[in-house]
């Protein structure tokens, strides 16, 4: 056999795949303490998938982290179980309702939970002894998130400064750490929405049924589709309708919106994705359309 | 010889991913202050449609607001408030776009001078920098810097895009004067593949789509280009390099004897039977088994794997290998020494000095350092190598001379890249202080 022709190129999924192990690998024999932010969403869903990969045969050597807005998506906290429960990991679920009921933190005004999130992920992280911190995050998501470091270093109240990330170069992530410090890390930081579908279908792995169309019950606000639940919605003025949708993002019901979809499967969600006119965060998350910079003054404080 | 426990799993058929005939090309910028780079990108970010509607719309409020009437497609590009503001672009910035051919990782780097340490980090990635231009100025001393650092990182390809062609009249005369001095000048850094393209960031010609105001170019348009420069390499003509990362080790009652060292391949290749060398230690033994992630989970058996595949290896004798050393054919090992001396470039706001302690990454290997010697610093201006004081601040670059706690296994950079390139690390609050390319003989 020639050489030569037993190669064909690596290919760009395959290439993201290999460095999403590889940045892996490196918490895996960089840190003690290492938790995989967990939410049922499908970034999150794909870098378990992957962490779970990156030391087969051997067991995922990550615990995993949920927090809880208390205004979840029932059918998402149901798949976060069963896969919990398949992996045999260990699941640390922080509860935004605890804060609220001890008075800790109170509600906002317009009923949005996440950025209450930031509070409890920080305590977790804190009373877990956390070093290390995985998160979905992808740069193409937002313009502040396009100059996340892989690694990317918090003090002891989570805040990013950039203008303290280390630069990063060739594949040598540096976690080095003071006590206190934590490591936030984005496996999938070159990946697009586009990637992750492409790989969602290529490995054919399982998402919480609300990612495909269904028939639900939904009502408009700021020019979303809100699914109506305990949370607050809908109002008097807000009539309800049963539509065909699908969600694009799944977040807290809140401020998570549906779009119109007939895509039932992988393949049909990818044709939408890449026909689609908006970002998925433009067309679903309300928390992103408060002004440019709500996700950089979001990450300043320390959420993901 | 440890006992072989892994189901040996079929290929996935070629057509799986035959089905994406996309591969990746990862590329930096880099452009003086003025240039129109961050219009540029705006443009090859719009005009291969990777910018979606709402951004778009964002963009055009954004532009409404400041006055102007058309949209600023810079303002794409700039990512955080405090660049807004004052209008500059701080830091490094990536960017995905995609073509039916390839898929893009855009390393969008600052062109002022104290930001030399953004283009390192860009560079350090990439297989090809564009450059920008001013045609109204030529190269100017900026450029002389991008292309300076540009080759000392080692990156082969660059592609010149000669901007604001629209306000010299197109004229041919311009980007050919431009075009030639900037591949002589390239050529002195050791880059030989250079290509020159007139183009209007602005109104969008030959960046995207063919200019009309260009009858006297019969060359790409800048994303033509970006789409044809090979990607990757040759793996088989490198020597198998993998920095071990960890071992997998599952002791469970399916795999309890399996033993493998996991990493991403660096260079080269590796199949079955190779004779391998677990560096800097020296034991020589054979590849057994060769693992990979397996299409929808767990690994699967494989004859060989290419870099920049990740993977796991089992070898065949009972060695000791850990986190931090390097397995290497054992035809063309790497280097293994005490001293290291190679260019760095400082990249904190506190400087490199003579006798400092410091931390050495090399590959997956962290060992103590002493700067024993700073040996010249080069200034970039004049693009000469002059004799160094007795340390190398922020953006400086300059060659030194690290003694070494332990002996370890590098490569030069030249060669390879990626088992040449290291990291000095502040021991005391982790800060990353410089980036080295190795100088090995032999």
């Amino acid at each position: 056999m020639s050489l030569a022709a037993a190669y064909r190129p690596v290919s760009h999924l395959e290439l993201l795949e290999a460095e999403a192990i590889h940045i892996m690998r490196e918490v895996a024999g960089q840190f003690e303490r290492p938790v995989v932010l967990f939410s049922g969403g499908k970034d999150s869903v794909v870098m378990l998938h992957l962490a779970a990969k990156a030391f087969a045969p051997a067991p995922l050597p990550f615990a995993l982290l949920h927090v809880d807005t208390g205004h979840n998506f029932p059918e998402v906290l149901d798949y976060r179980d069963q896969t919990v429960a398949r992996l045999g990991a260990r699941l640390v679920v922080a509860h935004v309702q605890d804060y609220l009921d001890d008075g800790r933190l109170r509600e906002r005004p317009d009923g949005t939970r996440n950025p209450l999130q930031t509070v409890p992920l920080l305590d977790a992280i804190a009373e877990q002894r956390f070093d290390a911190v995985l998160g979905g995050g992808r740069r193409d998501e937002e313009k502040a998130r396009a100059k996340e470091r892989v690694f990317s270093i918090r003090d002891a109240f989570g805040a990013w400064d950039p203008r303290r990330q280390r630069p990063e170069l060739w594949e040598l992530y540096n976690g080095r750490h003071a006590p206190g410090e934590h490591v936030r890390v984005f496996p999938l930081s070159n990946w697009t929405e586009l990637d992750v579908w492409r790989y969602i279908e290529r490995e054919r792995i399982e998402l919480p049924s609300l990612y495909y169309a269904h028939e639900r019950e939904v009502f408009s606000r700021n020019g979303m589709w809100l699914t109506a639940g305990q949370w607050g919605g809908p109002r008097a003025s807000e009539p309800v309708q049963r539509r065909l949708v699908r969600y694009r993002t799944v977040g807290d019901m809140s401020c998570t919106g549906a779009v119109d979809s007939d895509a039932v499967d992988v393949a049909a969600v990818i044709r939408e994705v890449a026909a689609s006119r908006l970002t998925e965060r433009g067309a679903t998350r309300a928390d992103d359309r408060l002004s440019e910079a709500a996700m950089e003054d979001r990450k300043k404080e320390g959420y993901f | 010889m440890s006992t072989i426990a892994v189901a040996v799993q079929q290929d996935p058929p070629a057509s799986e991913d035959a089905a994406l005939p996309h591969d990746l090309l990862r590329f930096a910028t880099a452009g003086s202050v003025d240039d129109g780079k961050s219009t540029l990108v705006g443009r090859l970010l719009h005009d291969t449609k990777s910018v979606l509607a709402d951004q778009l719309a964002a963009v055009e409020r954004a532009s409404r607001d400041r006055g102007l009437d058309a949209a600023d497609l810079a303002l794409l590009t700039d990512g955080l408030r405090a660049e807004r503001e004052q209008g500059i672009t701080i830091d490094v910035a990536y960017r995905y776009l995609s073509t039916e051919r390839r898929s893009f990782v855009l390393a969008d780097t600052p062109g002022h001078v104290e930001y030399t340490r953004n283009m390192v980090t860009g560079a350090s990635t990439a297989e090809l920098a564009l450059i920008l231009v001013d045609a109204r100025h030529g190269i100017v001393e900026q450029t002389r810097r991008h292309l300076a650092v540009t080759g000392l990182l080692g990156v082969r390809h660059v592609a010149v895009a000669v901007n604001k062609m629209d306000l010299v009249g197109w004229d041919e005369q311009v980007h050919r004067r431009i075009s030639e001095e900037f591949s002589s000048l390239a050529a002195g850094f050791g880059i030989d593949d250079v290509v020159a393209i007139p183009v209007s960031a602005l109104h969008g010609d030959n960046v995207v789509d063919r200019s009309a105001q260009t009858p006297w170019y019969a060359g790409p348009t800048l994303l033509e280009h970006l789409e044809a420069v090979p990607v990757g390499g040759d793996p088989t003509a490198e020597p198998l390099r993998l920095p071990v990362q960890v071992v997998i080790r599952p002791r469970t009652p399916e795999h309890p004897d399996y033993r493998g060292y996991a990493g991403r391949l660096a260079a080269g290749v590796v199949r079955i039977g190779d004779r391998v060398v677990v560096q800097p230690g020296g034991r020589t033994t054979t590849v057994v088994g060769i693992d990979l992630p397996a299409v929808g989970g767990g690994v699967r058996s494989v004859p060989e794997a290419v870099a920049p595949q990740s993977v796991t290896l089992r070898l065949a004798d009972d060695v000791d290998v850990s986190r931090g050393d390097l397995i290497s054919t054992a035809d063309a090992p790497a280097g293994v020494v005490r001293e290291l001396t190679g260019a760095i470039a400082v990249l904190s706001e506190s400087p490199v000095r003579a006798r400092a302690r410091v931390l050495v990454r090399v590959g997956t290997r962290v060992v103590r350092g002493l700067v024993e010697e700073i040996l010249d610093e080069l200034d970039l201006d004049r693009l000469g190598h002059h004799p160094a004081g007795d340390s190398l601040a922020l953006n400086a670059i300059g060659r030194v001379r690290i003694r070494l706690a332990e002996p370890v296994p590098v490569d030069d950079y030249r060669r390879a890249r990626h088992t040449g390139g290291f990291l000095l690390v502040d021991e005391a609050d982790g800060a990353t202080l410089a980036a080295g390319m190795a100088e090995v003989r032999g």
